[in-house]
C-alpha cells in the first residue's frame, strides 16, 4: 500500500514539472523561440523517428561511442593489469599518469585534429583517450583489492601463472573493472557529442548544433531528450550486463 | 634507484625522443612542434598575459558554475536526505534527467545566454550538480539518527538544526563530492570552450591549432596539465585536511 502512494507521488511530480513547462509554453512567458512546450517537443521527435532522419545520425553516434569506447577498454584493461601486477611497471607509468588523468580529455582535441584531420579517426582517438581513465584506475584498485589468500590457494595448488590469471585474478577484478566500464561509456558518450559538435562529424552533436543554429528549437530539445535516451540506454545496458557477468558473487 | 626517479624516466626519455627526433626530421614540424619551440612559445605566453589571461577565464566559468552547483546540489540534497517521501517522489524524474550528457546542454545554453561566462557556467554547474546532489543525499542519510533526535528533543529551529547539526556533520563527506565536482568543473569548462565558446584556454588551444601554431597549442596544453594536476592536488589536501574527510571513502 505504501509503496504504491509513493509511486504515485513520484509520477504525479513528473508529470506536475511537465504541466508546468506546457503552460509556461502555452502562455508564452519565455518565448518559444527559444522554449517550445514539451508536446511539440516529443512530437517532433516522433515525427523524426516515423520519417527516419532521427536514425542515421543516432546510429553515428552510438557507434562513435561504443568504438571509442571499446578502444579504452582494452588499453584500460591491458595497462591496468600491467601497472597492477608489477610493482616495476607502476614506479614506471604511474607517475605520467597522474599527470595525465586530470587533463581534460576535450582539451586533446585540436592535437587530435592535428594528427588525423577532422575526421572519424580523431573523434575516436579523443574518446578513447577521454574515457581510459575510469577503467584504467579501475582494474589497478580492483587488482589491489585480491585476497592475498586466493593467490596463495593458486600457488599452493601450483596453478600456471595464466591459470592464476584467468581464473582468480580476472575474476577477483572484475566487479571493479565492469564499474569503471560504465562510467567510462558515460564519458564516451560526452565525448562523442563534443567532436561532433567541434568537428562537425554527422551525429546527434552535430544535429542539435545545427537546429540551434537555424532557431528550429523544438528539433534542438527533441535531441537533447533524445541523448538522454542514449545515455540512459548505454548505463542500462552496461548495468544489465554487469548483473549477468556477477550471478556468481555472493550478494 | 629511488622510486621518484622512475616516474620520471618515461617523461625525459620522451621529450629527449621528441626534441631529438625532431632536430633531425623525422617528426613532421607542423603537427608535432618541438619541446625547445614548446618552452619558448610557454615563455612567451606566460610573459604577455595571454596564457594567464586565457587561465582566469576558463576558472572563472568553472568556478561560477561550481558555485551554483553546491548552492543548489547541497540545498536539494538535503532537502531530500530529510524526507525519504520527497525522496522517492523526485527520484525518478531525477534520473530520468541525469543521464542527459551535461554537452548536449551547449546549444541550449547558447541560445539561452549566447556566448560568454552565463554559456559555460551554466553548462558546467548542470554537470557538478549531480555529484554534489547524490553525496548530499548520501551524507545526510548518514548522519547518526540520534543526532536528529537530540535536535529533536532540544526543539532546534530548522535553521539551527542545519547549522549546528546537519552541516557539521555531513562536511566531510559534502567536502569529497566538491572535490569530485571540482574536477568535473575544469573538464567541463574547457570543453565547452573547445566546442564553441569563444573565450579562456580550450578556445585558445582551438585558435593555435587552426593557425598552425603548435608551439602555442603544446605550451597551453601542458600548462592546461598543470593547473588540472595542481587543482586536484589541492583539493585533495583540503579534504584530507578537514576533520572526518580522511576517514570516509574517496
Amino acid at each position: 500500500m505504501k509503496a504504491r502512494r509513493i509511486n504515485l507521488e513520484a509520477i504525479l511530480f513528473a508529470i506536475g514539472l511537465l504541466v508546468c513547462w506546457q503552460l509556461f509554453a502555452e502562455f508564452k512567458l519565455i518565448s518559444p523561440i527559444f522554449f517550445p512546450s514539451p508536446i511539440k517537443t516529443l512530437a517532433t521527435l516522433y515525427e523524426r523517428a516515423a520519417d527516419g532522419s532521427l536514425w542515421p545520425p543516432l546510429a553515428h553516434t552510438t557507434l562513435r561511442m561504443i568504438y571509442g569506447w571499446v578502444f579504452a577498454c582494452v588499453c584500460g584493461m591491458v595497462l591496468g593489469l600491467l601497472i597492477g601486477i608489477s610493482r616495476n611497471a607502476r614506479a614506471y607509468l604511474e607517475p605520467s599518469l597522474e599527470f595525465l588523468r586530470p587533463l581534460p580529455a576535450s582539451a586533446v582535441i585540436p592535437v587530435a585534429i592535428l594528427f588525423f584531420g577532422l575526421s572519424d579517426s580523431m573523434s575516436i582517438a579523443v574518446i578513447a583517450f577521454g574515457s581510459v581513465w575510469p577503467v584504467l584506475l579501475a582494474s589497478i584498485h580492483g587488482l589491489a583489492q585480491i585476497e592475498p589468500r586466493l593467490l596463495e590457494v593458486a600457488a599452493s595448488l601450483r596453478l600456471t601463472r595464466a591459470q592464476t590469471l584467468w581464473k582468480i585474478v580476472i575474476p577477483a577484478a572484475m566487479p571493479d573493472v565492469l564499474a569503471g566500464a560504465r562510467v567510462s561509456l558515460s564519458i564516451a558518450l560526452i565525448l562523442a557529442i563534443v567532436t561532433e559538435m567541434q568537428a562537425s562529424l554527422p551525429g546527434l552533436g552535430q544535429d542539435i548544433l545545427l537546429a540551434q543554429r537555424s532557431f528550429k528549437s523544438a528539433q534542438l530539445y527533441a535531441g537533447v531528450v533524445m541523448l538522454g535516451l542514449l545515455g540512459f540506454a548505454a548505463n542500462a545496458s552496461l548495468v544489465w550486463a554487469e548483473r549477468r557477468l556477477l550471478r556468481w558473487r555472493p550478494k | 634507484m629511488p622510486g621518484w626517479i622512475k616516474g620520471w624516466v618515461l617523461p625525459v626519455l620522451l621529450l629527449i625522443g621528441w626534441e631529438a627526433g625532431s632536430q633531425a626530421g623525422w617528426l613532421p614540424l607542423d603537427s608535432t612542434s618541438r619541446p625547445s619551440l614548446v618552452y619558448q612559445a610557454a615563455l612567451d605566453g606566460l610573459k604577455d598575459g595571454s596564457i594567464l589571461q586565457a587561465t582566469w577565464q576558463t576558472l572563472e566559468a568553472a568556478m561560477l558554475g561550481l558555485a551554483f552547483a553546491t548552492v543548489a546540489g547541497v540545498a536539494i540534497g538535503i532537502m531530500l536526505g530529510l524526507s525519504a517521501r520527497m525522496e522517492s517522489a523526485t527520484r525518478p524524474t531525477l534520473d530520468g534527467l541525469r543521464p542527459i550528457p551535461s554537452v548536449a546542454l551547449i546549444p541550449l545554453a547558447l541560445m539561452l545566454f549566447g556566448f560568454g561566462l552565463m554559456l559555460e557556467a551554466t553548462v558546467v554547474a548542470f554537470a557538478c550538480f549531480w555529484p554534489i546532489l547524490l553525496l548530499t543525499i548520501a551524507a545526510v542519510h548518514g548522519i547518526e539518527p540520534r543526532l536528529l533526535e537530540v535536535a529533536r528533543t532540544l526543539e532546534l529551529g530548522a535553521l539551527e538544526r542545519l547549522r549546528k547539526i546537519i552541516l557539521p556533520a555531513t562536511l566531510g563527506r559534502l567536502m569529497i563530492g566538491l572535490r569530485l565536482a571540482v574536477a568535473i568543473s575544469l573538464v567541463v569548462a574547457v570543453t565547452v570552450e573547445v566546442v564553441i565558446n569563444p573565450r579562456g584556454l580550450g578556445s585558445t588551444m582551438m585558435a593555435a591549432q587552426q593557425s598552425l601554431r603548435s608551439d602555442v597549442m603544446y605550451a597551453q596544453l601542458i600548462w592546461l596539465g598543470l593547473v588540472g594536476w595542481l587543482l586536484n592536488a589541492l583539493t585533495h589536501r583540503a579534504v584530507r585536511a578537514w576533520p572526518g574527510g580522511a576517514g570516509a571513502p574517496a
